[in-house]
């Protein structure tokens, strides 16, 4: 079953909750062939019941110790810009659409998400743009995300070092 | 008279403290402690996402960096937990492997105010100094958390007095593209290496050792 995994991290926003479980957001990810929707809400107001889509199999929580299972049952993530989150889902090597909160401003972490959006690892939208985005993303234009290389840090401090 | 000559001794104190500090920090690069035989390092590990990163650079380093003296805030428990499950995954390959895990108070909790944060550092200096005084490592590696500072101004301060000289090596989280957080900002001038993880950075800040990402 072709999976959307919404993940807000351990903030709220409800406005991203609110708008991917409106009606228009949910046809346009049925139209685009996902038959599941599973929401981490963290800390919002909202925690939508099951039935409360009707077109769409619906789960909603708002904290798990891991959502490392969810990721990788997922098929799309759609994440706040937390670089925590974007990291999480981009080393599962799963497609990404950040939703930026644009009630938040200066916020250091948005850093880390426009560099990887600049750099085509992950889509980028605000919610108002939120369904059309979904309705015209085009996921292959997404570039893997590689691990980054501890070797060669290790190999710049052996020799820095004189280690032998 | 003899108030002039105490001005006298005070200013050639903090002139020599000077002149030391300018030689402390650029004989750096010159330092090679792993010639010698193995580098003691201390791990400045913070909470969540800092001890996740240093652990990935830890994983790769070899077996020449020993013992391994991890530092952890007093309130964090999560980082305990994810060191001695690291260690005892290198134990494996490594039979000889040793290290230690110590506590000292934070320097600031998320969303504490900079005038509290100023004394609470004070007062983890208050611990970091006989810590890293006892300990003597080779080098201190850390990469953000506020913890650092305060180690790292120990290790400094080691340096200062010629007792030995402590590495400051420094890796500004991956999270970072366009600013250092504050503490990279306070270690980049006494840092002997200083990593960033983005070009963008490196242009910036002309000392620092780009190598792409790393962790």
């Amino acid at each position: 079953m072709r999976t959307v995994f919404v993940t807000v991290g351990t903030t709220s926003f409800d406005d991203l909750i609110e708008n991917i479980t409106s009606s228009e957001a949910v046809e346009t990810l049925k139209a685009q062939g996902y038959e599941r929707l599973v929401l981490q809400v963290g800390r919002g107001s909202l925690l939508p019941v099951a039935d409360s889509c009707p077109h769409i199999r619906l789960e909603a929580f708002r904290f798990k110790d891991s959502i490392a299972e969810d990721i990788k049952r997922a098929d799309l993530v759609i994440s706040h810009a937390g670089a925590g989150s974007c990291l999480e889902a981009l080393n599962a090597g799963k497609p990404l659409l950040v939703v930026v909160n644009d009630k938040l401003m200066n916020n250091h972490q948005l850093e880390l998400a426009a560099q990887l959006h600049a750099d085509s690892h992950l889509l980028y939208c605000t919610c108002s743009t939120l369904t059309e985005t979904l309705r015209t993303m085009d996921l292959s234009v997404l570039q893997p995300f590689l691990p980054g290389q501890p070797k060669t840090f290790a190999a710049f401090l052996d020799k820095a070092l004189g280690v032998r | 008279m003899f108030l002039l000559s105490v001005a006298f001794a005070v200013l050639l104190i903090c002139l020599l403290f000077i002149i030391r500090l300018y030689v402390v920090v650029k004989t750096g690069p010159k330092y090679k402690p792993g010639s010698r035989g193995p580098v003691a390092v201390v791990v400045v590990a913070g909470s969540g996402g800092h001890t996740t990163e240093i652990l990935r650079l830890m994983e790769c380093l070899s077996a020449a960096y020993t013992p391994r003296h991890y530092v952890i805030a007093d309130t964090d428990r999560m980082s305990e937990e994810k060191i001695c499950t690291f260690e005892s995954s290198k134990q494996d390959s490594d039979s000889k492997s040793q290290f230690t895990i110590c506590r000292i108070p934070r320097s600031r909790e998320v969303h504490q105010s900079w005038s509290s944060t100023v004394v609470s550092t004070l007062n983890a200096l208050r611990y970091s100094l006989p810590l890293v005084f006892r300990l003597r490592p080779d080098m201190v590696l850390c990469n953000g958390p506020g913890t650092c500072v305060p180690l790292c101004v120990a290790g400094l301060l080691l340096g200062i007095l010629g007792m030995k000289k402590v590495l400051i090596v420094y890796v500004e989280s991956i999270c970072r593209v366009q600013t250092l957080s504050l503490t990279g900002k306070i270690l980049y001038p006494i840092s002997d290496y200083f990593f960033v993880q983005w070009s963008s950075l490196r242009d910036k800040y002309p000392k620092s050792i780009f190598l792409g990402r790393i962790v």
